[in-house]
């Protein structure tokens, strides 16, 4: 089910009342149904995969739970019975038994994730190198696989780390792995957040639904006026690299740019504002990105929640693990500064490599990943340098001057990047970039190029106004919320800009007859 | 403590690491600053900083980062 689609509408138009009008302590088993019909609605099989992702969760942190019990006591019994050494091999034997159960769980969930990412793409591989018909063809992701999985192995491995309790009943976190706004793209979230959230009882608010409304509908502006009509122009520019290349691919880098801003950033508007209709706080998962300074602020303002994960789990485990901080050690004899960064290097690289590999089967997306981690790295080595260049120089780099050259250079560096998200192969991405160095030919874009890419000049004119807005309102947005302040002036003027936005989209947003509304970008990874 | 102010010192000069008290959420320590920190901590006063122990509120002061070293340095014992 499209969230820009009728049948989304229905579905939330159905939902919303009939979760205020039964009563409240029932309110999340309603949640749960209705979850399960959004899940079933995209595919039986994807519901399956979920099943078996709640129960072996549900299983292991139940097993943590009765095991951390059982430690604690048989320690309290041999406290006064048994040496320190014995008492330390016991309470290593527990931690032992916990950690094969956690790697069962994290084998099963990520070699379903992995086989449906990866499966199709093995299957070629296999059958190129030994032949015969590849096998695999058939898999794909399913439904939110990619966002549900991480959210509820984060809950498994804060129930591992005894940062969290285990929940006892197994539909309250079923209820959390199928909620029905995430599945779409995300965000991934943590259960001792949303997942409390969504068991609680919550009662009807006007201001909080109309406040909803209004994040819903600007969302929707994002996706259907700006996103989806940049998408065709991106695609057909993507599509054929030995027809659109040189100045062509400076355009795709801004159009893709913009594109997917919209589409990424709309998504996550409606999701937070379904379940801010339903009293549900949601992560953010944005913090006005393409405002960065640099390309490590600009990840920690852009898909918030997915870095956040892997910082929490894989980055900081990683680079303080013994392995880690034996290689450290063993790399003292060529100075301090070179040891103190082995850890954080490794660890880098091997986030950046995962992150890549989390968004796609593609090698493009492993050497994307692979470059954001690289450029990370180089510009934290050249701080010092940026700190003698500030120095010298104090008042340039307070200027707006400087901070606005610094905001353009990470939009065009992480535009250039994200070109590698654009073709099938390496070889593709990279000559096309380089042709932007080698072909000057704005007279081929600008007599008739532009108008070969599915959109006429109406559209661009609509697209460009769709981000002038987007501009302006980011640029609001530093004093705090827009929607905050629409609602301080009262409902009646709050429903007239919900109206404004509604209207608009009807009349400039590409839906209905003859259009094909699209899924989200981040739906696919 | 002294001692923990001169490592944040040596890291961030320009920070007043005695006052400041949002180092992680105000983006003045990002992840690649943190573990840094971490194995010059570890270095200097030989205790061994779990991955669970690596969230903001243990970070965002010199205060907080001093009183979980404290922590470990006490349970090690």
């Amino acid at each position: 089910m499209l969230f820009p689609s009728w049948a989304f509408l229905l579905f939330l138009a159905v939902l919303v009342p009939v979760y205020y009008l039964v009563p409240k302590r029932i309110q999340w088993i309603v949640l749960l149904l209705f979850n399960a019909v959004f899940v079933c609605f995209a595919g039986l099989l994807g519901a399956v995969f979920m099943a078996v992702t709640v129960a072996s969760v549900y299983a292991a942190t139940r097993a943590f739970d009765a095991l951390f019990t059982r430690q604690r006591e048989t320690l309290a019994a041999m406290k006064t019975t048994h040496t320190k050494e014995e008492r330390k091999k016991t309470r290593l034997q527990f931690e032992k038994k916990r950690r094969l159960i956690l790697v069962a769980c994290l084998v099963l969930n990520f070699g379903i994730l992995f086989a449906l990412k990866y499966g199709a793409m093995l299957g070629r591989l296999s059958a190129g190198l030994f032949g015969g018909k590849p096998f695999g063809q058939d898999l794909a992701l399913t439904m939110g696989i990619s966002f549900y999985t991480f959210s509820t192995v984060g809950y498994l491995l804060d129930v591992y780390r005894e940062t969290v309790p285990a929940e006892r009943n197994p539909l309250k976190l079923a209820l959390f792995t199928s909620f029905f706004p995430l599945l779409v793209q995300g965000p991934i979230t943590r259960f001792e957040t949303v997942g409390k959230a969504l068991t609680a009882p919550h009662a009807f608010d006007g201001k909080r639904f109309l406040s909803a409304s209004l994040r819903i509908a600007w969302g929707y502006w994002k996706k259907l006026i700006v996103a989806d009509r940049l998408l065709v122009a991106v695609k057909a520019l993507c599509a054929r690299p030995n027809v659109y290349y040189g100045d062509f691919i400076f355009m795709e880098m801004l159009l893709y740019a913009a594109c997917l801003y919209a589409d990424f950033t709309g998504g996550i508007d409606i999701t937070i504002g379904v379940g801010e209709m339903l009293g549900i706080r949601i992560e953010e998962n944005f913090n006005r990105p393409y405002f960065s300074k640099s390309i490590s602020e600009y990840w920690r303002r852009w898909h918030i929640t997915l870095g956040e994960w892997f910082k929490r789990y894989v980055y900081y485990p990683l680079s303080v693990s013994k392995p880690m901080r034996d290689l450290s050690k063993a790399t003292r004899r060529f100075g301090a500064g070179v040891s103190r960064r082995v850890p954080v290097y490794l660890a880098t690289l091997l986030v950046w490599a995962l992150t890549g590999a989390w968004h796609g089967s593609n090698l493009t997306f492993l050497v994307w990943g692979l470059l954001n981690g690289v450029v990370i790295l180089l510009s934290e080595e050249c701080k010092p340098l940026y700190a003698r260049f500030h120095k010298r120089f104090p008042k340039l780099g307070e200027s707006a001057f400087y901070r606005g050259f610094a905001v353009i250079r990470t939009v065009l560096l992480l535009s250039s990047l994200r070109i590698l998200d654009c073709y099938g192969t390496v070889k593709d991405a990279f000559s096309s970039f380089f042709s932007m160095f080698t072909t000057w030919n704005w007279g081929a874009v600008f007599r008739g190029g532009i108008q070969s890419l599915g959109l006429s000049y109406t559209d661009y004119a609509i697209a460009l106004f769709g981000v002038l807005v987007m501009f302006a309102l980011s640029m609001v947005q530093r004093k705090g919320t827009i929607r905050k302040r629409i609602m301080k002036r009262g409902a009646v003027f709050s429903v007239c800009v919900l109206l404004v936005l509604i209207g608009t989209i009807l009349l400039f947003g590409r839906y209905g007859f003859g259009f094909d509304a699209s899924q989200f970008i981040y739906n696919r990874f | 403590m002294e001692q923990l102010l001169d490592i944040l010192r040596d890291l961030h000069p320009e920070t007043d690491f005695e006052t400041e008290t949002r180092l992680v959420d105000g983006g003045i320590l990002a992840s690649f600053d943190i573990v840094m920190l971490i194995t010059r901590i570890e270095e200097a006063f030989d205790v061994v900083i779990p991955a669970k122990d690596i969230v903001p509120e243990h970070f965002n002061s010199a205060k907080a980062l001093y009183a979980l070293i404290t922590k470990i340095a006490e349970q090690d014992d």
